[in-house]
């Protein structure tokens, strides 16, 4: 590692922690209903949204009714989407002339559900496959709502914890209006405008044809990027407008606009610990949660940091420089951005698998085994470093329910959790939620490795689903695990080096998005229900203490222990081993 | 301001007591932990326990099960096929029901327990006969399983008492050491707080005519035999919830080790080389990740729990109330009894100005020869000491008593002339003006100065003239400040409730250090306190005894009813003291707390476990496909086979290893949760995560030496 990749990954650090307790701060007033600095602008916007929508803004939902709205809203979301992307032929903003043919019904699904569940995994190419219509009316109004959705979703959670005696825990409605309005809107609206002053292209034009200085002529894509880039990392969604993603020079050009996106794609999740901390009535729960998620996401970046700088030990061995230099920082370089470097690439890799972003600027298929094995793990957690908007806080709650339920009781009580008795139904849906996961991503993976299948049959090419990876051995199984992991997680990025637009992927790969985001938020909405309405238990100096550094050692360790016991022997078999190998020489 | 001259020189005889541990050491009904008969029922329960019926309700003991039997069916085809390498298979069978067994054995040992207790109270259980009252003043011997509720029956010295009832007539001691465990006789009589006798208890004096209040298999005896054998065991909600988490730990490491599989054949025909493992090896797997260690001593813990309670002599009628105990917020404790001696002693005497201490003393002295009361004797105690004055015998024709009476409210002697009385102030002073003397305005100084300092003023007087008063003192029983202080610690509040005016009330608090008292309280005063104090979200914890605290005892969340106390009190709470000590209360908080600290402590234990297990056993799964995979074996193993097979037995022996703590529970210490949690996350986690890899290796050593793997 050097210096300077150090500095740079401290720097961005620092620029997320100066932000968590004014922003946390102004989310807690924005969902608790208090007027903040930007009502006088944007206040009406919010009622009318409520008029249109036949809202009663007092109105309280009980657990299940706000998850009925939840999974009735995303219905409609699929839907909408699904019709825009196979009707794009026949809708306007379409230079390109792009039909049905692009999108066949298992893509159109799989984006769908992709985009829905804030997932954002692409098994298209944005610039060959869908229109700007396409882009701007579904995708990008996607991104905007599924981000509000799990922000709704974890403000209803902490409700949970902050209520007592309550049958209700809020407005699915009210909280996901606010979290667009207030939140996603008005950052997005200047985040993008700085993106489009820093080059980020943003026009309705079609793509532009050059000849190229070999005498060739080149399509250059363009489009309505920067509107959707900056959602796309504000919202932790990460479908790029192009497949390269924001290694695109068109998404994201210098290292600022890097340092910017990256910031964007952390900043909400970080702050939302501060307004779970204020909602509660004790900003130090909030701040033990941040630390937990600070820890584990900076063991990751430098385990990921330290092996790419090492360099690949082959080539250090074949007498090529790996190491840096005077001239040049050194480092694995394959599959990364010059402009970007490796801390910055790697801490991108580290960062968006820890939220669940799943935005690219480098290829992790590229990243030397135990590097990969970062973002692979990231997920593996259920995405609860950081995590995804909303999603990271009720998904680090479901671990801090098991944590507490289980260390708990070593002081001697019933295990309570700020307050709240931690019973059958909480740990039964604490339970379920890791359970469902854990099951979606090992039993759609082994089967993907055994699938065989028939000549001319719709599913998938004939032979083995294993035929689809770009690679062999330990690194085909990365590829496999990394693709189902990633959709459980509604992280969306991509190790790549698997051909994933099939019939069969798009369909299982559709399949865990649902189950990964609907089946993990029911159980906590259930249990956040179950919470509100239990009395809350005064704290004295027998209650266990979850604010200190014990618990965040507690939390961290719970998250590891939970993740590593599940999938060790699973990733023994990839990166594990293929890190050995290729100390023995052998690359794949 | 007061000016006082002397400190209470009495220093009150108190039973020592330690301080800096809850829990006594020795109990009434101790047993030593691995009694030979005990241990001798409990392995042949063991075996009765692997029916899988059973098992069933234990999910992570019976997929090991599950596995055992699946494992002995692929050795009896590869036995009959004639398959080479069967002695490892059939280690790991072997072991696999072992593993089952030391489960059962677990819980059969906490049974075993309450069992023997069980048939030591059913001895006692003979069918008395009892004499039934007919009508018209006639008796008929009658066997006592054909008593009912209501029927009147007499007994005299030397009876069994043929059912649980109320003395109605008469006065007897009784031998309750059938129920308490304790030999020395107590009294039972009608009326009062002291009526209530239980069945199988035997009248060693007097006669009693008792009327029967409960019908034949619902006597106390009955209820405490099915309590203590475990017979209506129900699951507490804490062990229903760790259940669920267990079990679904094992579903997820069922999804990892089945899932392994296509990974290992996808792995192997990728690599060319090994084969997928046997399913003997992925079972071993399966069986060393599942919480196996809090899966067999789960419910062994929680029926451990219920016994160690028994053992000090109270009765739990739930497991849910054992654990409600530690988690009570706040303690409802009795002053009288609990927080002070059961009575008031005589520190000092003031006098009134004109009348030396000696005269007073004296005067105070002959007026309490004839008063038996512990008052009374401290009186004479005191007199003794501080001024030498010995107790005198009167004579009985000489002087004349008299006695104490709700009435006059006072007692004393008229002894050669002297008409010598003591008091409530009041009282004196109605005596002292009838009897022609003036009362002086500084007595009522000196008795208002010992109320407020929390004491009881008792007035002296000599026929006209008023001598000056004694100052009765509540005493607050050694280390009991201490305790309280502990209880805080702890997070407990503890609450004084008592008769006393405010004023006494809040001298007793203050110098006990409980944190609020209530004061002149009635049993509808304690049960608003209760229901407060419950509405803030706190658990509430109550002793109580007469027929007026049942609905108290029945509000709060751990109501612990003396066994001398009435039926209806009994009936009421959810615990017994059989000792009717009203201190117990804090014992029970701690039991209950060290039954939830030994269930998290093993979980945690556990769950640390599986890392170690990880690294035996993942790199011999696939030491043929990726040698390079040994570099994980850092525990240097000696061959794939010992590595699994060192492993599985372990996993199996280290529950055998932990029966004593799981029956012993954890050692309490009265911490502040935050230590308490450091202390036990060091000793579980870190120890768990720690402590299989020299296991594993030695037993590894072990097998390599005796060429087993």
């Amino acid at each position: 590692m050097t210096a300077l990749g150090i500095a740079q990954i401290l720097i961005f650090f620092a620029l997320i922690f100066i932000c968590v307790k004014p922003l946390g701060a102004y989310m807690a007033r924005v969902f608790e209903g208090e007027r903040t600095f930007l009502h006088p602008v944007l206040r009406w916007l919010e009622v009318l949204a409520y008029k249109a929508g036949g809202v009663r803004e007092d109105e309280e939902q009980h657990w299940t009714r706000y998850t009925a709205c939840v999974l009735s809203f995303s219905i409609f979301g699929f839907l909408l989407m699904y019709l825009f992307q196979r009707l794009q032929g026949f809708l306007p903003f379409n230079p390109q002339h792009f039909g049905t043919a692009q999108v066949p019904p298992d893509l159109a699904f799989n984006t769908s559900t992709s985009f829905v569940t804030n997932t954002n995994w692409q098994a298209y190419s944005g610039e060959s496959t869908l229109s700007y219509f396409a882009q701007m009316a579904a995708l990008t109004v996607q991104n905007f709502v599924s981000a509000a959705a799990g922000i709704a979703i974890a403000i209803a959670v902490v409700r949970g914890f902050a209520l007592h005696e309550m049958r209700t825990i809020g407005n699915f409605w009210v909280d996901m209006t606010r979290a667009a309005v207030y939140v996603l809107l008005p950052i997005s609206i200047a985040g993008g405008l700085f993106l489009c002053s820093r080059g980020v292209i943003q026009n309705l034009k079609p793509y532009t044809q050059v000849a190229t200085v070999e005498g060739g002529t080149q399509t250059i894509a363009q489009g309505p990027v920067a509107s959707q880039e900056v959602i796309k990392e504000l919202g932790t969604n990460g479908g790029g407008f192009f497949n390269a993603n924001s290694a695109h020079p068109f998404e994201n050009p210098t290292p600022g606009t890097d340092l910017f996106e990256m910031w964007l794609l952390l900043v909400i999740s970080a702050s939302l610990t501060y307004t779970f901390g204020k909602m509660v009535g004790d900003t130090r729960q909030g701040w033990a949660v941040f630390a937990a998620f600070l820890i584990m996401s900076l063991g990751g970046v430098f385990i990921c940091y330290g092996f790419e700088q090492e360099g690949n030990p082959i080539l250090a061995k074949l007498g090529l420089q790996t190491a840096a230099t005077a001239n040049q920082p050194g480092g694995n370089m394959e599959g990364k951005e010059v402009r970007l470097g490796v801390p910055n690439s790697t801490l991108w890799a580290t960062v968006t698998t820890d939220t669940s972003c799943g935005a690219v600027n480098a290829m992790h298929d590229s990243l030397l085994p135990i590097a990969g094995l970062v973002p692979l793990l990231n997920m593996m957690t259920d995405i609860v470093i950081f995590g995804g908007v909303g999603a990271g806080l009720y998904g680090i709650l479901i671990y801090a329910i098991l944590a507490v339920f289980i260390a708990g009781l070593m002081v001697g009580r019933t295990p309570e959790y700020l307050g709240k008795k931690l019973e059958q139904k909480e740990v039964k849906m604490a339970m379920l939620a890791i359970i469902v996961t854990s099951a979606s991503i090992l039993i759609f993976s082994g089967v993907s490795t055994q699938a065989h299948f028939a000549p001319k049959g719709y599913w998938n090419s004939p032979g083995p689903a294993t035929a689809n990876l770009g690679n062999d051995g330990p690194h085909g199984l990365s590829e496999i695990l990394y693709a189902y992991t990633s959709s459980t997680g509604n992280n969306g990025s991509a190790f790549a080096g698997i051909n994933a637009n099939t019939p069969w992927y798009n369909l299982t790969l559709g399949l865990a998005q649902l189950i990964g985001r609907f089946l993990f938020l029911i159980p906590i909405l259930a249990a956040a229900g179950s919470l509100a309405a239990k009395k809350k238990t005064p704290v004295t100096s027998g209650t266990f203490p979850t604010h200190g550094p014990l618990f965040v050692g507690l939390l961290i360790g719970t998250v590891l222990i939970v993740a590593v016991l599940t999938y060790f022997p699973a990733v023994s078999l990839g990166p594990i081993v293929e890190n050995y190998l290729m100390h023995a020489g052998r690359l794949f | 301001m007061t000016t006082t001259t002397s400190e209470p020189q009495i220093t009150p005889q108190v039973p020592p007591e330690d301080p800096t541990s809850i829990l006594p050491k020795k109990l009434a009904r101790s047993r030593p932990l691995f009694d030979r008969e005990i241990v001798g029922r409990a392995v042949r329960a063991s075996f009765a326990k692997l029916n899988p019926g059973s098992l069933l309700k234990n999910p992570v003991m019976f997929v090991v099960e599950v596995g055992a039997a699946l494992t002995t069916a692929f050795l009896v085809r590869d036995t009959i096929m004639g398959a080479r390498g069967i002695g490892f298979e059939f280690q790991i069978a072997l072991w696999l029901w072992f593993t089952v067994l030391f489960a059962n054995f677990a819980e059969a040992m906490a049974e075993a327990r309450g069992k023997a207790q069980a048939d030591s109270l059913r001895k006692t259980k003979t069918d008395a006969i009892a004499k039934r009252m007919v009508n018209g003043g006639k008796i008929e011997q009658v066997p006592s399983s054909a008593l009912r509720s209501g029927d009147i029956v007499i007994c005299v010295a030397g009876d069994l008492i043929p059912g649980d009832g109320e003395v109605i007539e008469g006065i007897a001691t009784v031998d309750e050491s059938v129920i308490t465990g304790e030999s020395a006789p107590v009294i039972r009589e009608s009326g009062g707080d002291r009526s209530a006798v239980t069945g199988g208890t035997k009248v060693l004096s007097d006669e009693i005519r008792i009327r029967i209040t409960s019908n034949p298999g619902e006597t106390f005896l009955d209820r405490m035999i099915a309590l203590v054998e475990g017979a209506e065991r129900q699951k507490s909600p804490n062990e229903i919830a760790l259940n669920i988490l267990i079990a679904g730990l094992t579903l997820i490491f069922l999804l990892a080790v089945v899932t392994l599989q296509p990974f290992a054949a996808f792995s192997v025909t990728q690599a060319g080389a090994g084969a997928v493992p046997k399913v003997a090896v992925l079972i071993s797997l399966l069986v060393c990740l599942i919480p196996t260690t809090i899966g067999g001593l789960l419910s062994a813990i929680g029926i451990a729990g219920m016994d160690r309670v028994m053992q000090h002599n109270v009765l739990a009628m739930s497991g849910k109330a054992v654990e409600a105990a530690g988690d009570v917020n706040s303690l409802l404790l009795d002053k009288t009894g609990t927080i002070t001696l059961g009575n008031r002693q005589a520190v000092e005497f003031l006098p009134v100005e004109g009348v030396s201490q000696e005269d007073l003393a004296d005067a105070a002295q002959l007026s309490s020869l004839a008063d038996e009361t512990p008052e009374g004797r401290s009186v004479v105690v005191l007199a003794k000491e501080k001024y030498g004055l010995r107790g005198r015998h009167i004579p009985e024709g000489e002087a004349n008593f008299i006695p104490f009476s709700a009435y006059s409210r006072m007692s004393g002697v008229d002894f050669q002339g002297r008409r010598l009385r003591k008091g409530a102030t009041e009282a004196i002073c109605k005596f002292v003006g009838e009897c022609g003397g003036q009362v002086t305005a500084q007595i009522h100084e000196l008795s208002d100065r010992i109320s407020r300092g929390g004491g009881t003023p008792l007035a002296v007087a000599d026929g006209r003239r008023l001598l000056g008063v004694i100052h009765l003192k509540d005493i607050v029983k050694g280390g009991m400040k201490e305790r309280i202080a502990q209880l805080r610690r702890m997070g407990i509040r503890s609450v004084m409730i008592t008769g006393d005016n405010p004023l006494t009330a809040a001298a007793i608090a203050a110098e006990a250090g409980v944190d609020d008292f209530l004061a002149q309280a009635t049993p509808k005063d304690k049960l608003q306190y209760i229901k407060k104090e419950q509405s803030k979200g706190r658990l509430v914890a109550m002793t109580g005894d007469g027929t007026n605290d049942a609905p108290a005892l029945a509000q709060a969340d751990v109501g612990l009813a003396m066994n001398t106390g009435t039926m209806a009190a009994k009936e009421a709470g959810n615990m017994v003291d059989l000792d009717s000590n009203p201190t117990k209360l804090i014992e029970v908080v701690a039991i209950g707390k060290q039954l939830l600290i030994t269930r998290g402590a093993l979980t945690t234990f556990s769950i640390a476990n599986d890392v170690a297990k990880y690294f035996a056993i993942i790199p011999a799964m696939f030491a043929a496909t990726y040698p390079v995979l040994n570099k994980l074996n850092i525990m240097g193993l000696h061959s794939p086979q010992s590595a699994v097979l060192a492993a599985v037995i372990f996993n199996a022996l280290i529950i055998i290893a932990l029966v004593p703590l799981a029956l012993r529970g954890v050692k309490y210490r009265p911490l502040d949760a935050a230590s308490l949690l450091r202390r036990n996350l060091l000793i579980y986690g870190l120890g768990g995560i720690i402590a299989p890899f020299p296991g594993i290796w030695a037993i590894d050593r072990l097998l390599a030496l005796f060429h087993l793997a």
